[in-house]
């Protein structure tokens, strides 16, 4: 008995060890949006590709959208972009949020590199992006056929990253097939 | 060494200033004071040790812009609080409300406390027990063996 006591300290140890290390291998920016189960917040924003016309967020109705937050100053979003415009390709709705930048140079950053957007919208002083949410940029929201967002994704969406999320997508589809008269 | 100490007295009164210096003050000083205890108890999102105050990140200062806002359009506090944990959660406040998930976080160091100071209640006794401070008075035997030795007539004794 007395020499099972002489064991405790060791089992503190390796319980606050074990505790730590799983800490450790945490991402201290994966927070769960808090508007996750909500709808998109009303907006009403010039469309970058239209200048003098706005987008809403009727935008959001009718099919399963990628939203993503991007600005030509942001250095992740120069790597994000190839896959944005590869997930395009497959057939994902994506629908931009140009992001506290310049519409001259987000244009022909769209122009030079292409554009995988449906649709993007100006957020020059980044008001929207705090009722959304946002913190930085990239970050990539999914959003139902109804303008409810499901999932929030901090940083690039690379092809590791879309393994993660294509089965909940694929399952909005889904749900938004069968919704259809 | 009385200047020296009297120097490091001195620095004891340097009270942490937050790096901020805004542009335009607000528009009244009640609403600057108020401005100042909010963005010292709200958390930036992207530096997450700092506060708003504290941080250099644009969306602090953002944040803090939107502070200012609706500060100057008469919302009280607590709506200013409940207006930035509606974007960002719970996480923005550095002094979480007490509710189901926070309950570790409020209560917990006082458990340890607690705990740590049961602990030590045990050891201390258990010490005094031990240096028989608390101890049964001897037996006849052990008492006569105890006097020998005091006397010095017990061949073993030591110096």
């Amino acid at each position: 008995m007395k020499n099972l006591k002489l064991f405790i300290p060791l089992l503190i140890f390796v319980v606050l060890g074990l505790f730590l290390l799983w800490g450790l291998g945490k991402d201290p920016s994966d927070m769960p949006s808090a508007l996750i189960d909500r709808s998109v917040p009303e907006f009403s924003l010039p469309d970058l590709q239209n200048p003098g016309m706005t987008l809403d967020q009727t935008l959001f109705q009718g099919q399963v959208t990628l939203l993503n937050v991007w600005g030509t100053w942001c250095p992740p979003c120069r790597v994000e972009h190839p896959f944005l415009v590869a997930l395009e390709k497959q057939g994902v709705a994506i629908v931009g949020m140009n992001y506290k930048d310049m519409p001259e140079a987000a244009r022909e950053w769209l122009a030079d590199k292409g554009d995988p957007y449906r649709a993007t919208f100006e957020d020059r002083e980044g008001r929207y992006g705090i009722n959304l949410g946002v913190f930085g940029a990239p970050e990539t929201y999914l959003v139902d056929h109804r303008g409810k967002i499901h999932y929030k994704h901090v940083g690039i969406v690379d092809e590791a990253v879309w393994q993660q999320i294509e089965p909940l997508y694929n399952k909005l589809v889904a749900a938004s097939e069968e919704d259809r008269p | 060494m009385r200047l020296v100490a009297a120097l490091l007295a001195l620095c004891l009164l340097i009270v942490p200033a937050w790096a901020v210096i805004e542009i335009a003050p607000l528009s009244s000083a009640e609403l600057e004071a108020r401005y100042r205890v909010l963005i010292a108890e709200l958390r930036c999102p992207k530096c997450q040790n700092q506060n708003l105050a504290d941080s250099d990140a644009p969306i602090a200062a953002d944040l803090r812009g939107e502070i200012r806002r609706l500060l100057e359009a008469g919302y009280d506090d607590r709506e200013i609080a409940a207006h930035l944990v509606e974007r960002y959660g719970d996480f923005v406040l550095y002094r979480p409300a007490v509710q189901k998930n926070t309950l570790v976080l409020w209560f917990g160091p006082g458990v340890l406390a607690v705990i740590g100071l049961l602990v030590l209640v045990m050891v201390v006794r258990r010490q005094r027990r031990s240096s028989g401070l608390d101890s049964p008075p001897l037996a006849a035997a052990e008492q006569q063996k105890l006097d020998a030795l005091l006397k010095g007539t017990e061949p073993e004794t030591r110096e």
